[in-house]
């Protein structure tokens, strides 16, 4: 553990009375309007969403070990796969970073006192819950199997199965998301500390405005979408009916034009983290500060415009194949800047190893190559090979787990002392860190090689001559299930018994390492005024203090 | 330690792509689309083994040496910043023109192509061959002669896929898709559902068989098979009386069907729309949506009042028409 | 400003988390407008999904348009408009400090006016609709003089009632804000230093009538009106 150094903002002492203790009881936290309780509340939420989404792709890949499927029916196998994307797409990874890290985060990184709204903050948290609640509910009442993508006309008109209650419970899911996001924008527009100007935001910031704006933009066609389909469904007519002239292919671009910006809402937070980690664990400013920024926007931007990538095969034109396939390389770049200004970012730093780092720097390697499989399916001849199979999924996965995954338990390990004033055993952390590492690989990496072989996807029976992969595939699942487990443990033990934090245990730069560990209530005894350019840390040109 | 173990990943990653890790390429187009796919995984381990290789590099060279110390000033580089920009856009720009000049050139069948109609239902499917065999799950197939399928599906959303041809479309309700394929090599490849459709989605599969052109012939002469396609839908044309209206020299109340497929043909809306599968469905099922020229919209629907199978036959026949005129002159 | 709003606890409704007053009311004004925004964008996949339908099916949705009565479409367009101006003039009312009874007076005024709007379009529209057998989901009826359009038609009633529906549900949340307006007004609340809420929700609610000019011409008048058909 690095002993915090002496930076320029010397922290007060810190207080006993903090955030945690100020109240107690179930009501204070129920009914708390503190930004920082309600990131609370949520990640001990979506820490149980995640379990149960996990669960299921346990026993997903148990079912796979063998060609005839080793556990369960194919009806129950359809159901896993369903709930598996539904939950861990709506109600783990959209959420994940901006709704712990991002709410406890934003008013302490601009120096502010708490979000804009702190009422609607609070019932974001509870529409979310009622969301999974609902979500819940079709899980237990005979599940859904519609896969997370709800195509129609099988989910409106075949599928015998809890459609419309999954399709309600993330209906309002994402009234969570909207509300959110309209507050984080109003919160970084307006409540920036005096002398905090948009070019000296954090990049954790810019990260989570522009995925702000897809939240914003985004999240209200894929409500309208799903309240069509319940409709449909519950009604028995409607407009992705083909009996009444009605498009299935309509239904696709509805989904999808909220769904492709929705995985640009799972990785741009976790793109704002490994700014901070990466800066944070080499001492150093980042390099390229505003081409990272506007990479964020950009990518933001452009997210709205790929969603036709997903249906290249359904028979659209070959015109709009050619745009799509066009726009959707011209997404890849500002991902690609990225990577190439967080490397940069450790020339001649001063870099140390703490498990943040490692999930740090696992994140660049993965994304890069998760990033780099989009190619393939950019390109047209290889998608019409490659859509529909397990190269997809190893695709997906290497961004979200190998990415996403990696940048919230690298966010969590970092600015967990200062959430809970605690540190956590760094040891256990990196061997955890290694565990995940390995486990993800030797999971997703066999399913590059049964894509490309033509084993398709949403198969719980497959030919014998895909097995030897499978198996592969389900070995590292145990492997990176032990690895989610570890940190389980040791997060609960620092919380009860680890050694107290003080302010900045990193000695690390930002507003949110100048206040106590954990922070008052308030997060300022005064707001700041801010001098300084972000991730301003000393260098060697500069006599020391 | 975590360097290491990233090298070594990347190491047998290269490994990996040494050994053929694909299905047989035994379509005509599989061997373009396998140069594309080596092109592109050549440039994913390139940029994944550069981006692993020089974080471990200055993982190692720049690892915190003392508590206090003080990194020197880096500064930004705006020459940099370009070229990490203009460097992968100018790759992707090439992948993005070899890949679409490809899919473009395998968009269209060759006008030699010999028909067949699949039809995709919960959970097999049905293959027509125009000269009359019916298949479940099995394709027999000559090689070296290109095949175009027209599908349909008569429930919901399905895919169907050959990896070894690389060819995949998806089959919709209410409405055709096509693709075309040219086998190249003798013998028995994979065929499998790719869009999710329920229950038996994953046994939604079966046989794709390349046979050489005598052996093609004879399981053709030696299956049991009903008459050819066409035939069938002109019995059909016949027993609905089409014909009274549809006279063939365009003196009836309808246009007449002989040579129109396959050409543009005016509506009454002044819209020019040409006549393929889809629009014939469509005028059976919806006749006064596609009124044409000069003729008045009395056309009945015969909206479920046929199977799948029996408007592709009739689409069959209506496409023979024109063949058979130009065969009789 | 009155005597309940000097005795109030926080007569400006000042929120801790901001510096200032006008920080908190330019972060309420910029949250409304996002939060319409997300509206534009919800209602928009809507349209999208109809100006679709309608290109590839005009001639049924020209039968569609026709079984609605524009008198009805009309006269709520009217009624709508009329709303809008008195809830304006409640703003205006707080603005220029007047007494609470006038606020309370334009707010009600706006919540009749939206009634109206809703009562009339149930009762003259909807379920006239219903007993005429063409509500999709509700005993829809083909009627052959539609011939082998009538898919068609089913669908423009489809896009029909979710679009009014959706718009009708947004009127009933405007109408349950307005009743809250009316409460914080009987309360002495708003003077001309704070009268936010009343702004945010007139933005809601100018919105709300936005949508329906979008959906009378879209819904009603498809084919004109003076070539044979049409009431």
């Amino acid at each position: 553990m690095s002993t915090a150094i002496a930076d320029v903002h010397e922290a007060p002492a810190e207080s006993r009375v903090n955030y945690l203790n100020a109240t107690y009881g179930l009501k204070s936290w129920l009914l708390t309007l503190d930004h920082k309780r309600i990131a609370l509340l949520y990640l001990g939420t979506i820490t149980l969403t995640f379990v149960v989404g996990g669960l299921a792709a346990v026993l997903m890949r148990l079912n796979l070990i063998e060609p005839q499927g080793a556990l369960v029916e194919p009806d129950t196998y359809n159901k896993l796969f369903s709930i598996h994307g539904i939950i861990m797409v709506f109600f783990f990874l959209v959420p994940s970073i901006p709704a712990t890290l991002g709410n406890f985060l934003i008013p302490l990184m601009i120096g502010a006192r708490d979000v804009a709204f702190p009422k609607l903050n609070l019932m974001s948290w509870y529409v979310f819950v009622t969301g999974a609640a609902c979500v819940m509910y079709a899980v237990m009442t005979g599940g859904v199997d519609t896969g997370w993508t709800f195509y129609t006309p099988y989910s409106t008109s075949y599928a015998h199965t809890q459609v419309i209650a999954a399709a309600v419970g993330i209906f309002i899911a994402g009234f969570s998301s909207i509300l959110t996001g309209l507050n984080f924008l109003v919160t970084i527009h307006k409540m920036r500390a005096p002398g905090m100007t948009w070019f000296r935001l954090p990049l954790f910031i810019w990260a989570m405005y522009a995925t702000s704006l897809i939240f914003v933009l985004g999240t209200p066609v894929i409500a309208v979408t799903l309240l069509l389909l319940a409709a449909e469904r519950l009604l028995h007519v409607g407009i992705f009916d083909p009996a009444i002239g009605g498009d299935p292919l309509l239904f696709q671009h509805l989904f999808w034009f909220y769904s492709h910006p929705a995985v640009y809402i799972m990785i741009l937070p976790g793109m704002g983290v490994i700014s901070e980690l990466i800066t944070a664990f080499s001492r150093k400013k980042i390099f390229g500060y505003s081409f990272v920024a506007f990479s964020s926007l950009g990518i933001a931007i452009i997210s709205f415009v790929v969603w036709g990538h997903h249906m290249f095969v359904t028979g659209q034109s070959l015109y709009a194949g050619l745009v799509f396939s066009v726009l959707s390389f011209v997404v890849a770049i500002p991902s690609a800047v990225k990577v190439f200004n967080w490397t940069a970012t450790l020339y001649k730093g001063s870099i140390s190893y703490e498990a943040p780092m490692l999930y740090a720097l696992g994140f660049i390697g993965l994304f890069t190559m998760g990033g780099l499989t989009g190619l393939f399916l950019a390109s047209l001849a290889t998608d019409v090979h490659l859509n529909g199979t397990y190269f997809i999924v190893a695709h997906f996965h290497y961004i979200m787990v190998g990415g996403a995954v990696m940048a919230y338990l690298g966010g969590i390990h970092y600015w967990w002392p200062k959430i809970t004033g605690r540190l956590y055993p760094d040891l256990w952390a990196r061997f955890a860190a290694l565990i995940i590492f390995i486990g993800f690989n030797l999971t997703f990496f066999p399913q590059f090689m049964l894509g490309y072989l033509g084993m398709p996807r949403r198969y719980g029976i497959y030919p014998a001559e895909f097995q030897v992969l499978n198996v592969m595939s389900s070995a590292g699942a145990s492997i990176l299930a032990i690895g989610y487990v570890i940190p389980l443990i040791y997060f609960y033990w620092s919380w009860n018994y680890g050694p107290p934090a003080g302010p900045n245990p990193w000695g690390a730069t930002g507003l949110e390492w100048t206040t106590a560990s954990p922070p008052p209530t308030e997060n300022f005894e005064q707001i700041p005024i801010v001098t300084e350019d972000a991730y301003n840390y000393p260098t060697a040109d500069v006599a020391s203090e | 330690m975590m360097g290491l173990i990233q090298l070594g990943w990347s190491g047998m990653a290269v490994l990996a792509a040494m050994i053929p890790m694909q299905p047989p390429a035994a379509s005509s187009i599989a061997g373009e689309v396998d140069q594309l796919y080596y092109l592109l995984t050549g440039i994913t381990l390139f940029f994944t083994v550069l981006v692993f290789s020089i974080i471990f590099y200055f993982m190692v060279k720049y690892r915190r040496r003392s508590p206090d110390e003080k990194p020197p000033e880096v500064h930004s580089s705006l020459v940099l910043e370009l070229a990490w920009t203009i460097i992968p856009s100018l790759i992707c720009v090439v992948v993005f023109v070899w890949s679409s000049s490809l899919y473009i050139r395998n968009s269209k069948p060759p006008a030699t192509s010999t028909e067949i109609f699949v039809i995709g239902k919960q959970w097999m499917w049905h293959l027509q061959h125009a000269e009359g065999p019916r298949e479940i799950n099995e394709l027999h197939v000559p090689v070296g002669v290109p095949v175009k399928l027209t599908m349909t599906s008569q429930d919901v959303i399905h895919g169907f896929y050959i990896p070894s041809f690389r060819i995949k479309k998806d089959v919709l309700p209410g409405r055709y898709t096509s693709i075309w394929f040219e086998a190249t090599q003798e013998g028995t490849y994979h065929l499998f559902c790719t869009e999710f459709c329920g229950t038996n989605h994953s046994e939604m599969i079966g046989w794709v068989y390349v046979m050489s052109p005598t052996d093609y012939s004879a399981w053709l002469a030696g299956s049991e098979r009903s008459e050819p396609v066409a035939q069938q839908g002109e019995r059909i044309f016949n027993h609905y009386t089409c014909g009274y209206c549809h006279v063939a020299d365009g003196t009836g109340r309808g246009p007449s069907l002989v040579g129109i497929f396959g050409k543009p043909e005016k509506l009454s809306t002044g819209e020019m729309r040409m006549v393929d599968e889809g629009l014939i469905r469509q005028a059976l099922l919806q006749p006064n949506s596609v009124p044409v020229a000069g003729f008045a919209p009395i056309m009945p629907t015969f909206q479920g009042q046929f199977t799948e199978e029996q408007i592709l036959q009739l689409i069959a026949y209506v496409k023979s028409l024109g063949l058979q005129e130009r065969a009789n002159k | 400003m009155s005597d309940t709003a000097l005795h109030h606890p926080n007569p400006t409704g000042f929120a801790h988390q901001f510096e200032d007053l006008e920080q908190q009311h330019e972060a309420g004004r910029l949250g409304m407008w996002i939060f319409l925004a997300t509206e534009i964008l919800f209602f928009g996949g809507m349209f999208t999904s109809y100006t679709i339908y309608r290109a590839l099916h005009l001639p049924s949705f020209i039968i569609g348009s026709h079984l609605l009565e524009v008198k009805f479409g009309a006269t709520n367009t009217v009624v709508l408009i009329c709303s809008s101006l008195t809830m304006a003039l409640a703003i205006r009312a707080a603005q220029t400090g007047k007494s609470k009874s006038t606020i309370i007076f334009y707010l009600i005024l706006t919540m009749f006016l939206g009634a109206l709007f809703l009562g009339l379009k149930l009762r003259f529209e909807w379920y006239h609709d219903y007993v005429e057998h063409i509500v999709p989901g509700f005993g829809f009826q083909y009627r052959p003089e539609w011939g082998s359009a009538a898919p068609g038609v089913q669908m423009f009633m489809c896009f029909y009632f979710f679009m009014t529906g959706l718009h009708a549900l947004h009127m009933i949340v405007g109408l349950g804000v307005l009743a809250v307006l009316v409460g914080m007004s009987a309360r002495g609340r708003f003077t001309s230093q704070y009268y936010v809420p009343l702004e945010i929700s007139g933005l809601y609610w100018h919105f709300v009538d936005i949508v329906w000019i979008f959906l009378f011409p879209l819904l009603y008048l498809i084919g004109g009106r003076y070539s044979g058909g049409g009431h």
